[in-house]
């Protein structure tokens, strides 16, 4: 455990003095939690005037009783429940992809090999590193959202939907689990690339599914429910589990220290 | 404390390392000389159990490459060719990091004890990256000595530097042998192999040679006097050939090259000869073949079909 934890405080240490890392990790929360605020405060003449608002209807049937103007807004705010998942994806992989790489270019990797840490050690404190700032940044996100919410003229409803349990498990379920996913992902890209930028950007595919999950909601075709939350989380866990494994068969030493120029 | 028995690697249709069998006694320090590509590295890879090998066995400290890697790698210190220092950090977190790693109990204390022994405490708190090369290479030896490993494994530890950081860890490597810890030292600079070192290897992919530098001098070259004459004439020189003792012997200006086996026994009858010939003998002297010499030879020969 000492091992792991002395990987995890040396990540620390080294890749958060990386200025571009450093910045997505700090901009990134900052900017996701700002827009839901920002739009929340800039529809709020919506809510009071009680418009008659376009919403798809799939959404609208689930708003139940509430006024248009705050199911335009729940609406709207619920598009950025995504980009809250989406923050324990970029976060990782920026993290992850100086990290491995980062060893590369600086030739570290042998001599850290070459003490009595063990494989899955070594990616536990890299996974660690990577995992742990973005979720606690998304959390730390979401805590200063619920707080805002109110302060910028969100309703009663908004604030309900918000602590509901589809958003609680996008937040504290979903997305540590697609931390995991997206760190142990970019380790094996980068193990197999020699420049960060190109790391970062091939990793950044794991992207894909939600930036999809994002628009199939915007258009009305996928409404985000407990259920599908619970089924992606086991999903996510799955891959979790192995991505994990895998990642730990491809570390081999001796093709990373043989093949690395 | 090191024993290598028909030690083989292979990368695919590449053979590395070809049946290397050696022995390296404790307190030793073992040079391991051979061209660049000869596979030095990767011996020490294997060694260190940092790869494993295609073939044969080897034991470090009593402790089986390929069973026993952890405890090995627990027991052993390296010096990469490389320093891979992490450049961001403080040469102080640097070791604080290795020496944690390593399960040292008093970490602070060891990192202060080595940033002291090779000169570094006043720059503790400095990134790696604002070092020097020798500092760098300084931090990387201190880096591999904070668990006080009993066989250590330096990989060029003097590559690239300036002839003074070059002394001052070559100083430093003197004093670790002082302290009888085995050293396996993989170098290009035989002039510090000459010096450092009990026994020298010659390596090419295969184990050429193995041998204390005099006695591969005298392999080679047997032993050498130079007479310094003042007016060296031909007919002396042909008098000295003519010795029974003699191997050799040339003129090289003033001075008369004289090839034998046993100096300490006929010096004095060469001397008595070209005295009572008439010469005027100056100086006279051994002449010591370079490593360099041996090296090459040895490696030209290993070349030829």
């Amino acid at each position: 455990m000492n091992r792991i934890q002395t990987i995890v405080e040396k990540e620390w240490a080294e890749v958060f003095k990386n200025r571009i890392v450093l910045f997505t990790v700090a901009f990134l929360p900052i900017l996701f939690t700002a827009l839901p605020l920002i739009i929340l405060y800039t529809t709020r003449g919506a809510v009071s005037a009680g418009d008659s608002t376009d919403i798809p209807p799939s959404f609208a049937k689930a708003c139940g009783g509430i006024t248009p103007g705050e199911c335009l807004q729940i609406f709207l705010v619920n598009q950025f429940m995504i980009l809250f998942m989406m923050m324990p994806l970029i976060i990782p992989i920026a993290i992850a992809s100086y990290s491995i790489v980062g060893e590369k270019a600086t030739r570290s990797l042998e001599p850290l090999l070459a003490t009595p840490i063990t494989t899955p050690e070594l990616l536990a404190g890299k996974s660690l590193a990577a995992a742990v700032p973005a979720i606690l940044a998304t959390w730390l996100g979401f805590v200063v959202f619920v707080i805002g919410v109110p302060l910028v003229g969100g309703g009663p409803a908004i604030i309900t939907s918000i602590l509901s349990s589809v958003w609680l498990t996008a937040i504290f379920v979903v997305g540590p689990l697609m931390a995991v996913m997206a760190v142990n992902f970019a380790i094996m890209v980068s193990s197999r690339v020699n420049d960060p930028r190109a790391a970062e950007q091939i990793s950044a595919v794991v992207v894909v599914p939600i930036l999809g999950l994002m628009f199939g909601q915007i258009a009305g075709v996928i409404v985000l429910n407990v259920q599908l939350m619970m089924l992606t989380a086991l999903v996510l866990a799955i891959i979790d589990v192995g991505l994990i494994y895998l990642g730990a068969r491809l570390f081999q030493r001796e093709t990373i220290l043989t093949k690395w120029k | 404390m090191i024993h290598l028995e028909k030690l083989t690697k292979k990368f695919g249709a590449l053979t590395a390392v070809d049946s290397l069998s050696l022995d390296v006694g404790e307190g030793e320090v073992f040079g391991f000389l051979g061209p660049n590509g000869a596979g030095k590295t990767t011996t020490v890879r294997m060694l260190t159990s940092l790869i494993g090998p295609t073939g044969g066995r080897a034991t470090v400290n009593g402790l089986e490459i390929g069973r026993d890697d952890q405890a090995i790698r627990q027991t052993v210190g390296l010096l990469t060719e490389t320093p891979g220092l992490y450049d961001r950090l403080s040469a102080e977190h640097n070791l604080t990091i290795f020496a944690r790693l390593y399960g040292v109990r008093d970490a602070p204390g060891q990192v202060q004890k080595y940033l002291r022994m090779l000169g570094l405490w006043e720059r503790r708190q400095d990134e790696a990256g604002s070092f020097s090369k020798g500092m760098r290479q300084k931090l990387a030896l201190a880096r591999a000595l904070l668990h006080e490993p009993k066989v250590l494994f330096l990989d060029e530890p003097t590559g690239g530097l300036d002839p003074e950081a070059a002394k001052l860890v070559r100083d430093f490597i003197g004093e670790l042998k002082t302290e009888g810890r085995t050293i396996f030292l993989c170098t290009h600079n035989l002039d510090e192999a000459d010096r450092l070192c009990s026994r020298i290897g010659i390596f090419k992919t295969r184990l050429i040679t193995v041998d204390t530098p005099a006695n591969l001098r005298q392999k080679l070259y047997g032993r050498t006097v130079v007479f310094h004459v003042k007016q060296l004439l031909p007919e002396w020189v042909g008098a000295v050939r003519a010795l029974p003792f003699v191997r050799s012997a040339e003129a090289a200006d003033s001075r008369l090259v004289v090839g034998l086996d046993d100096p300490e026994t006929h010096n004095p009858d060469i001397l008595r000869q070209l005295v009572a010939a008439g010469a005027d003998v100056q100086f006279v002297g051994e002449l010591r073949h370079s490593l360099e010499d041996i090296y090459l030879q040895f490696i030209e020969k290993a070349g030829q079909p």
